[in-house]
């Protein structure tokens, strides 16, 4: 629904003129994750909103000074709790990077299967729900059946559905085993015909599109200096994806597109994160036909921890599980900024090393927290019900919102 | 793909023509540029580093603080910028001097940093002079303390069960 | 596709009563909480990843209805079980409060998870470590996340009690001197 649509004029003295105050949140059905807007609405638009958010703020970052390298993994994973398995991955990378580990192909390739999974599940939940919030329920219950079997891939990789702490730095914990690769291959034949469905009941829905094209536009400019990043950024038609900008894990491999759209408004986000997830489709494949043979994991005995075997039986296995388990590795001095592409945009990690056994500061870059502020801003003159269903498909995770 | 490419030396240089006597150091941890400059001067650097034909930085990445408490200048502000045209990043490093740090914001540049700045000072007590509504975001309000300095605890002590004995402390 | 065997529907075993030629005699309170337990009305108290994980119980493949809580209750005052699923900060934790102090009795809580239930890995100056700091929790749920069979399970435990609970347990000293103890007021 458009704004421009005519409202009856009043006369200011009138007493119909008033504004009221809406308070929504922090519990709210409608925000999906606990942050308060209050807004100011004159009938049904909103003249001015503000937003208080840290509900849940955990202290990741204080947490992460306490803690060891390989510690700080199960932090990560409850950052963005809808894709896991990239946030571990990202911040594996920041640890290589540091380390100046070099991770074999294989352990690359296994990587981008698992991101990519990563982003589908977690663009599911944002579409579907997007779809709950119209008013169609039937889609979310089609994709949550989805999901649950990308969650049994990973049942099989690591062993967890949701906080999954997949991989060490250095690479993985363990080679997919045949029951992840056969599950892989019938999700990929199946999650197809699936996807067209739901995108049969809501892309060319009328009534979809009518409630969602032009509800909270965003422009480019607009979205650039807000620190838009992600399907969001992509959506108003700026093709920044950090995979393509600065390759990681062997993403210049792969042949892809970044979807873009052309208003920014939530069809165009729903719409792209649509296509992303035909792309990482894609991308899977290619993976999975391309994937070499070899190890798993990088030869850096001194930061990788050893197979049990070697440890029982191998005295400098066991003095490295001993090291690495205490954390005493050998970090040097020195700082690096790692970014991969989050299902929601740049997840950043900037990490400080003194040498020690812990991170001096480390400080992620949330996507969410980042351009969730320009949500005051999107819904001054909105309607209240494209404020909601704007807000949905921003898809803002509170726990990565709040850090 | 952009076909313009920065160069290190290039970015080096236009920076050091113009902030000659600001910059207290320059280098290059893991292949990104970082430099250091005179924390009065940050807004100006931004500004010049965002508004250049050749170098469009207009894309504040990040904005964190670090806490050096045994240094003489305690506390730090770090910006990661991206020029996405040219796809080349930059770290600004300023140290802020005093017990009660205080620097220019960079709003009016970068609308982005309002909620980062605002993280900052929840976490660290820096001032960020020129904020619109500089106030705590992720804490409560009646919060005194400036948690991510170091010398406050990570553990709050309302637990009574863990006993500093089972932990060998 | 082979034929699915569909099982005879099982209904609810009768409580504990005498019954002899058209009559059955029981106790009320037992015939209520018969009642009760099949018709919950939970209100899903989710912030963080374990609401995740809710929505996977309460989506197609684990149908989380089955158990007879259908209809989840966004209002607090309609509401008979509090799920409190993720991490509950001290900002929070009014919140938490009032949301509870709004539900009328009977009602019951479940903390799912590790942070809800003793704040979990996050040990830290923002978080509050456990919810039964501020309310008093019926059914713990360990797991983090819990997965949606836990989550399930921990209904069950709610239905037991929900069953089995005398009729004037809430109007009981016992009950008021536990309510004022987190200064929580009674009617």
């Amino acid at each position: 629904m458009s704004t421009d649509t005519k409202h009856i004029q009043l006369q200011q003295d009138s007493i119909e003129k008033e504004t009221i105050t809406l308070n929504i949140g922090p519990t709210h059905p409608a925000t999906h994750g606990v942050f308060q807007n209050i807004c100011e609405i004159d009938g049904e638009k909103i003249l001015k909103a503000d937003s208080t958010i840290g509900y849940i703020h955990r202290a990741f970052e204080k947490i992460a000074e306490h803690r060891t390298f390989y510690q700080v993994t199960p932090l990560t994973d409850r950052l963005n709790y809808c894709s896991a398995p990239i946030n571990n991955m990202g911040w594996h990378m920041t640890v290589e990077k540091l380390l100046g580990i070099q991770v074999p192909k294989r352990a690359q390739y296994l990587r981008v299967i698992i991101m990519e999974l990563a982003r589908i599940a977690d663009h599911l939940i944002c579409n579907s729900i997007l779809g709950v919030d119209t008013g169609a329920f039937s889609g979310f219950l089609y994709m949550m059946q989805q999901r649950e079997k990308i969650y049994e891939i990973w049942e099989e990789v690591c062993g967890a559905r949701l906080t999954t702490n997949i991989g060490r730095a250095g690479g993985l914990e363990r080679d997919f085993n045949d029951t992840a690769f056969q599950k892989l291959e019938t999700f990929l034949k199946e999650f197809p015909k699936a996807f067209k469905e739901f995108e049969g009941l809501l892309v060319n829905n009328r009534i979809f599109i009518d409630r969602t094209r032009g509800a909270l536009p965003v422009t480019p400019e607009f979205a650039l200096s807000y620190g838009f990043t992600g399907p969001n950024l992509r959506a108003s038609g700026v093709d920044y994806d950090v995979r393509v900008l600065s390759p990681y894990s062997s993403y210049q491999d792969f042949d892809f597109i970044i979807p873009v759209g052309t208003k920014g408004d939530t069809y165009d986000r729903f719409m792209v994160r649509n296509e992303e997830i035909w792309q990482s489709l894609s991308i899977i494949k290619q993976a999975l036909e391309k994937l070499p043979e070899g190890p798993y994991y990088a030869d850096a005995p001194e930061y990788y921890l050893p197979t049990k075997p070697e440890v029982y039986h191998q005295m400098e296995s066991l003095i490295y599980h001993f090291k690495i388990v205490y954390g005493e590795i050998d970090a040097p001095k020195g700082e690096v900024f790692h970014s991969v592409e989050g299902a929601n945009g740049e997840l950043g990690f900037y990490l400080i090393s003194d040498g020690g056994r812990s991170a001096y500061r480390l400080h992620f870059r949330r996507p969410c927290f980042i351009y969730y502020q320009a949500f005051t801003e999107m819904v001054k003159g909105a309607l209240l019900s494209d404020a909601i269903i704007g807000l949905s498909s921003l898809n803002v995770i509170a726990g990565e919102l709040d850090a | 793909m952009s076909t313009i490419t920065l160069t290190t030396e290039h970015v080096f240089k236009r920076i050091k023509e113009r902030f000659e006597g600001s910059i207290n150091h320059a280098y290059e941890p893991w292949g990104l540029l970082t430099i250091g400059i005179d924390y009065t001067k940050n807004y100006e650097l931004l500004s010049f580093l965002r508004d250049e034909e050749d170098l469009q930085f207009n894309f504040l990445t990040d904005l964190c603080g670090v806490h050096w408490p045994n240094d003489k200048e305690k506390f730090e502000v770090v910006y990661h910028l991206h020029s996405l045209v040219n796809n080349f990043r930059l770290r600004i490093k300023a140290r802020i001097p005093g017990e009660v740090p205080h620097i220019k914001s960079v709003v009016k540049l970068f609308p982005t940093a309002n909620w980062m700045e605002r993280e900052t000072y929840d976490f660290f007590g820096i001032h960020f002079d020129g904020h619109p509504d500089l106030r705590r975001i992720l804490n409560v309000d009646e919060m005194v303390i400036f948690p991510l300095r170091k010398e406050y605890p990570l553990e709050d002590n309302v637990r009574t069960d863990k006993k500093d004995e089972m932990f060998g402390r | 596709m082979s034929s699915i065997a569909i099982p005879k529907p099982k209904l609810v075993e009768a409580p504990d009563g005498l019954m002899g030629p058209g009559y059955f005699a029981t106790r009320l309170d037992k015939v209520i909480g018969y009642a009760r337990q099949y018709s919950i009305w939970p209100l899903p108290f989710a912030t963080s990843c374990c609401g995740i994980e809710f929505m996977a119980t309460m989506g197609t493949h684990y149908d989380f209805s089955r158990f007879g809580t259908e209809r989840l209750s966004f209002s607090p005052r309609q509401a008979d079980l509090l799920m409190v699923m993720g991490t509950i900060a001290k900002k929070m934790g009014p919140v938490l409060k009032q949301v509870y102090e709004q539900m009328s009795e009977p009602r019951w809580v479940m903390a799912v998870g590790a942070c809800a239930s003793s704040g979990g890995i996050f040990d830290s100056y923002s978080v509050l470590q456990g919810i039964d700091h501020i309310i008093p929790v019926d059914v713990y749920v360990p797991g983090c996340a819990p997965r949606p069979e836990q989550i399930i399970d921990g209904i069950m435990r709610i239905q037991d009690l929900v069953r089995n609970e005398p009729l004037r347990r809430r109007n009981s000293p016992e009950y008021k001197k536990l309510m004022e103890s987190y200064g929580i007021k009674t009617e």
